[in-house]
């Protein structure tokens, strides 16, 4: 097959990447884009078998079937609760064929005299260093998701120093590379330091910025990707890896916008520790009232308008089948329920909208932060399940909180509030919450998932 | 082509697609960022092409062949497991037949 034809082929792909991002702006026909994308993506990697395959044909089989085989069973048994680790799985895999793109271009060019050129050698620079950092920083993220290792930060003294000399020598030894010492062991050892720098770096992030970081590293596998598109001089390379680094970049400023921190707090600030007395201002004054099951029920039953508030405690009970079931009773006795998601509510961008849906939750029901706020007033009762920090009132009234200035979901101005939550615990933020103590909360004590199991068994006997 | 006319024409490309990418983004409700992401997340699944390309290359060291075969599989996980998680969460966003008349 010639180059241009390829090429041509190729810029079929690119379309259907694109069609596939914007069919995504509506649920209607956003997985028909998704399967365009898939096909296009075929189309890809037949138009390059063909190409190059060559001797080396049954290498490329066994590599797909081996890499596509784990892929395929991984992606369909992963239950939607856990799908923000697979996600994150499938990123850092990406980064990780980027920076060995990057080792093996280095290896054939070095020999070369003269080369590679400048543009060349910064590709492979950034491919190897950003692909690996995105590599080990995605597994660390799957790590502290799948609760390998514990989710809150993990600090120690002197931990900005440490990541920034390490972050240092890699840059020198990528500036090496890129002044044109020809040296394949820089490329190593930047490699080496990058996957060490992406564990340090996402170590202190604690689990509720994971949607930021997630979202980051999608970013840095996608520009990954480009500058090996630069190696290889390849366009579909250049231009999906971009659109990828593009929209990635784009989100994570909108998730941290959505809790009002800048990204280098979200990166560097290690939010979420337990930090002695940083509530101040006495706003916990006042008495939690621990309430029951069927005195819930009943205030649900003679609702008109309940709200469900669901947070990352709801994914981890895996309540969502079970809330959707007292959904549907509540509908059933003329109750008007409707679900508000707090953009950062859970562990990855949009994930409470995931976990619904896969409990089969009409998406029309599904109101995001501006809409569902604009209806609290009007609420009878907000059930919040397991959310926290996206319903603290201290984000709107005390400056001396760590969420100051976030955005939430008001749920205190409805009539009543029922929080269901396992026990007193500061949630993960690490924030007392006066919420709980406001004269309109309830708070109903024990596992999301019995406790709306036990909700709808008590609203079916009012 | 020129190496430098090369260099020129795929820089061009590259900072089109950041404006494309901007664009067609801001457009994705946050109903569907979890697909989004995990979309975009299959789109540079891509880096299987580059891989291949590797691995394919003539006259290989026994260490160009482990590396090469190590990024397919990388790939591959990459752009299988991206496409099925999308459209498996994809596949469960329904609106409900009759719709809900608080849909105001």
């Amino acid at each position: 097959m010639s180059t241009d034809l390829t090429r041509l082929l190729y810029l079929i792909t690119i379309v259907t990447f694109i069609l596939a991002l914007r069919f995504l702006s509506n649920p209607a026909h956003a997985r028909r884009g998704n399967q365009l994308g898939a096909a296009g993506m075929l189309l890809a990697i037949v138009v390059t078998w063909i190409k190059v395959g060559g001797t080396s044909w049954w290498a490329i089989a066994l590599g797909m079937v081996v890499g596509g085989g784990f892929g395929a069973v991984g992606a369909r048994k992963v239950k939607m609760t856990a799908m923000p680790q697979m996600v994150a799985l499938f990123n850092g895999v990406g980064g990780g064929a980027a920076s060995l793109i990057a080792l093996a271009e280095v290896h054939r060019i070095l020999p070369e005299p003269g080369k590679p050129t400048v543009d060349i050698s910064l590709a492979i620079v950034l491919s190897g260093l950003i692909g690996a950092i995105s590599f080990s920083g995605s597994l660390i993220a799957f790590a502290k998701l799948q609760e390998l290792i514990g989710g809150r930060p993990i600090t120690y003294t002197g931990q900005k120093l440490v990541n920034a000399a390490l972050f240092l020598s890699v840059a020198g030894l990528g500036l090496a590379l890129v002044a044109g010492v020809q040296d394949e062991w820089l490329l190593w050892g930047l490699t080496a330091g990058a996957l060490v720098f992406g564990v340090l770096f996402v170590l202190p992030i604690g689990g509720a910025d994971m949607p930021v970081v997630i979202s980051l590293l999608n970013a840095f596998t996608g520009l990954a990707v480009a500058a090996g598109g630069f190696e290889l001089q390849n366009n579909v390379l250049i231009v999906a890896g971009m659109l990828v680094g593009a929209s990635g970049t784009l989100l994570t400023l909108m998730m941290a916008r959505a809790m009002n921190r800048s990204i280098a707090n979200v990166l560097f600030g290690a939010f979420g520790q337990i930090q002695a007395g940083v509530s101040g201002g006495g706003s916990m004054d006042g008495t939690v009232r621990p309430t029951t099951a069927d005195d819930v029920a009943v205030m649900l039953a003679y609702a008109q308008k309940v709200v469900v508030v669901p947070g990352y405690g709801m994914a981890v009970a895996q309540a969502q089948h079970d809330v959707r079931a007292l959904a549907d009773l509540l509908e059933s006795r003329g109750v008007e329920v409707t679900y508000a998601i707090h953009p950062v509510a859970g562990r990855m961008p949009g994930h409470m909208n995931v976990l619904l849906a896969e409990a089969n939750v009409p998406y029309p029901a599904l109101k995001e932060m501006d809409e569902a706020n604009a209806e609290f007033g009007r609420t009878d009762v907000s059930l919040v399940i397991g959310a926290n920090d996206v319903v603290n009132p201290d984000a709107r009234n005390n400056a001396g909180s760590p969420i100051y200035g976030m955005p939430i979901l008001n749920v205190d101005q409805s009539k009543a509030v029922v929080v269901l939550k396992r026990s007193m615990n500061p949630g993960f933020a690490g924030i007392d919450n006066p919420l709980f103590v406001e004269p309109n909360t309830m708070m109903l004590f024990g596992d999301a998932k019995e406790s709306v199991a036990k909700l709808t068994a008590a609203v079916k006997a009012v | 082509m020129s190496h430098n006319a090369l260099l020129v024409f795929e820089v061009t490309i590259l900072v089109l697609a950041i404006f494309l990418g901007f664009e067609v983004i801001s457009k994705v409700p946050t109903l569907l960022h979890t697909p989004l992401m995990s979309g975009t997340n299959a789109i540079h699944g891509i880096v299987i092409v580059g891989s291949m390309i590797v691995l394919a290359q003539p006259h290989k060291s026994a260490f160009m062949w482990i590396i090469g075969i190590a990024a397919v599989i990388l790939g591959s996980a990459n752009v299988v497991g991206g496409f099925v998680v999308t459209d498996r969460m994809l596949e469960m966003f329904k609106k409900r037949e009759p719709p809900k008349k608080d849909d105001a």
